[in-house]
């Protein structure tokens, strides 16, 4: 693992001579920024980057209606809005820009049967039901939107192999999957997936090469070592990978002579990709990298400071069927806040679910 | 070549924005990126000239036809970037221009570049516009003849569908793809997305039907995920183990048509019948049997997943196992059995 390499990789990304890739990259350039932060930090390198300068941009990028651009001179979009939110809590600097007015923006992007719509010209995709949330979970501001609503849609997605898509109907993938699963941890709702039967259709991304692809039949990308890895720790079946022979196709993936990571290996690096496969390493245990949260793709310590852990996200529970069991483990999970509990549910069983995310009761 | 060749051979080729008599009275607006730029952009000298004319432009606010002119250049250069898309549609509508020749544009443009989310969703503004679905059908499909799995295509197909209630003709048209390539999970899915819109599944008779035509497919390419996904996918809720002589017939292509996927079905087959304590089955058999088939998964067919065979073993042994409670050597004690509680690993709380 080159870490150093990958550091400096990204701290002259945007100074090299080849400038067509970072031109051609203007309208997400929002979203490359946070890629490039976040890997940093996950580096412990985010020093290396220039905090005021990237403010200074992020608060030129809001525009009248609250939403936010990839950059200066482009219109906004909920994608861009997300990223940053999210670079601006690894700053801790989230007021620099008018909160209220995001949260309107989001909020207005809502449609009537739950959906989310990317921006004003109406695409719609679970993606953007991601952003929303995630969003509003990292500004606290989560009860705004119409849950339930928000919910329905995201469910009516799921599909026939336990997967999802970008709307109802459309076929499995695990970028999609992500975004859903994702979706369901924030708003806790994490029960309503069939996790073993998601479990499996996730655990089956990997190739005998130890890649992961995104649907069955395609090619291994390591952007998939994160839609896929998160996913599976979001559900708590990481372990369902062999761990080892991912972590070998990541680590394939870099390039030596330039640092940064490649989609696999010997092809060209970029930003997106060293972020995931970084991200990737960190949720497969490696050491030298901080631990990444699953739901938001952000350094865990980000997450605690802003105090989005445990209450946010949903924790599974071991269940016991019996009673005595039963009462032993409410008992002791009155000493712990956040966790949901359920009940198994198999094809004849009820599932119950005893209480919320945020609800002791 | 030298590089300076090149350089005097473009400036000679290109006639600039900047230059040109009918743009006189534009001032070209620089890129800026705050008092001091972070972000720093070097510009090929084209993509300056033509996005530096864009930006002074959507200042002004400008709505005429060399700004539309001016959108076509832009995309020409960069057609994933969505500010231009979004110019070009207020453009469309306020110069009232003619949206069949945008359905020409929109088609050219996504021939060459099918797999960028603007252009999909700016041809779906122009159907919208239009309220014309006529050529949407055999346009995706000409999409699909060179990617058959182009996710975007399959957005763009299914949201025609449903718009327009097109079912006609669409089963026979996933016939045709998964005879080209049986193995394509994007038509497996829109099998399903298909006959869940018509007729549906609890049909006796369309069931049979979708069970048998999938057992044909396996027969072709044992090795298909999709295809055993479809097969499992179809019979969840009525329970793989109900559906009549279903066992018999997975198990005779057990010699010929072995795969991974079908001992995993076996598996599923197997434990449906011990959670329905269906009266058709010997209970201990389908027991033993799916321990057995879980083991060898494990160690022999598909050790890659070893973990997940040996929780479905475990799992299947707290719950129908007559012994005590089974754990991984990590595990805390005791576990108890489900499938929809988290097989928790080890350092998890």
């Amino acid at each position: 693992l080159l870490l150093d390499e990958h550091a400096d990789y990204i701290a002259a990304y945007g100074s090299k001579k080849d400038d067509y890739e970072y031109t051609l990259s203007e309208y997400l350039r929002m979203s490359g920024i946070y890629w490039g932060l976040t890997v940093m930090d996950l580096m412990g390198q985010l020093s290396r980057m220039n905090r005021e300068e990237i403010i200074e941009f992020i608060k030129s990028c809001q525009h009248d209606c609250g939403g936010i651009s990839a950059s200066t001179g482009h219109d906004p979009h909920l994608l861009y809005t997300l990223s940053a939110v999210q670079i601006l809590s690894l700053y801790d600097s989230i007021n620099v820009i008018d909160v209220d007015k995001v949260v309107d923006y989001v909020k207005g992007l809502q449609q009537e049967d739950g959906s989310f719509a990317g921006d004003k010209w109406g695409e719609i995709d679970t993606r953007f039901s991601f952003c929303a949330v995630a969003t509003l979970s990292l500004l606290g501001k989560l009860d705004v939107i119409n849950m339930d609503k928000a919910v329905e849609f995201v469910l009516s997605c799921m599909n026939f192999d336990g997967g999802f898509g970008c709307r109802p109907g459309s076929e499995s993938h695990a970028g999609q999957i992500y975004c859903c699963t994702g979706f369901l941890s924030i708003t806790g709702q994490l029960h309503q997936v069939n996790a073993d039967l998601l479990g499996w259709w996730l655990c089956e991304r990997q190739l005998p090469s130890g890649g992961l692809n995104g649907r069955p039949e395609k090619l291994p990308d390591v952007c998939y070592s994160w839609w896929v890895l998160a996913a599976l720790k979001i559900i708590g079946r990481i372990h369902w990978i062999d761990k080892a022979k991912l972590r070998n196709f990541i680590l394939a993936c870099q390039d030596e002579e330039t640092g940064g990571f490649a989609d696999r290996p010997g092809d060209m690096v970029d930003p997106f990709h060293t972020l995931f496969g970084v991200a990737g390493l960190s949720l497969l245990g490696d050491e030298q990298i901080k631990p990444v949260n699953p739901v938001f793709c952000m350094p865990e310590d980000v997450l605690q400071r802003i105090g989005l852990q445990p209450d946010f996200t949903a924790h599974f529970v071991c269940l016991p069927i019996n009673q005595t069991h039963l009462i032993q483990l409410i008992s002791s999970l009155k000493e712990t806040p956040g966790p949901e509990m359920g009940v198994r549910k198999g094809r004849h069983t009820k599932c119950a679910v005893l209480g919320g995310a945020q609800d002791q009761g | 070549m030298p590089y300076q060749f090149y350089k005097l051979l473009f400036n000679v080729l290109v006639f600039y924005f900047r230059d040109r008599k009918e743009w006189a009275d534009l001032e070209p607006v620089p890129q800026d990126d705050g008092p001091n730029p972070v972000v720093k952009i070097a510009y090929s000298e084209k993509f300056t000239d033509v996005f530096d004319m864009f930006r002074a432009l959507l200042q002004n606010d400008e709505k005429s036809e060399r700004a539309f002119a001016l959108t076509t250049e832009a995309i020409d250069l960069n057609a994933a970037n969505y500010t231009v898309w979004h110019y070009r549609r207020v453009l469309l509508q306020a110069l009232d221009k003619d949206l069949r020749e945008e359905m020409k544009y929109i088609t050219a443009i996504i021939e060459d570049q099918p797999k960028n989310y603007q252009v999909w969703h700016h041809r779906r503004m122009v159907v919208e516009w239009l309220n014309d679905p006529s050529e949407e059908l055999q346009f995706v499909a000409e999409i699909l003849s060179q990617d058959a799995k182009n996710y975007h295509a399959w957005q763009h197909r299914q949201w025609v569908m449903q718009e327009y209630k097109l079912w006609d003709g669409e089963l026979e048209y996933v016939e045709e793809l998964l005879e080209e390539d049986v193995r394509n999970n994007s038509a497996w899915n829109q099998r399903h997305f298909v006959i869940n819109h018509t007729s549906g599944y609890s049909d006796s008779s369309i069931l049979d039907r979708e069970v048998q035509y999938t057992l044909k497919q396996i027969k072709k390419a044992p090795h298909n995920e999709s295809a055993w996904n479809y097969l499992n996918g179809i019979l969840q809720d009525g329970g793989l183990s109900s559906f009549p002589g279903l066992l018999e017939q997975v198990t005779e292509l057990q010699d010929t048509c072995s795969s991974p996927y079908l001992t995993a079905f076996l598996v599923d087959l197997y434990e449906d019948a011990l959670e329905t304590n269906s009266s058709s089955y010997d209970q201990q058999e389908m027991f033993n049997k799916a321990l057995e088939l879980c083991k060898f998964l494990a160690e022999e067919k598909d050790t890659i997943r070893r973990e997940y065979w040996n929780y479905v073993s475990r799992s299947l042994q707290n719950t129908y196992g007559s012994g005590d409670p089974v754990s991984a050597s990590s595990d805390p004690p005791p576990p108890p059995s489900s499938s929809q509680l988290p097989d928790m690993e080890p350092s998890d709380p």
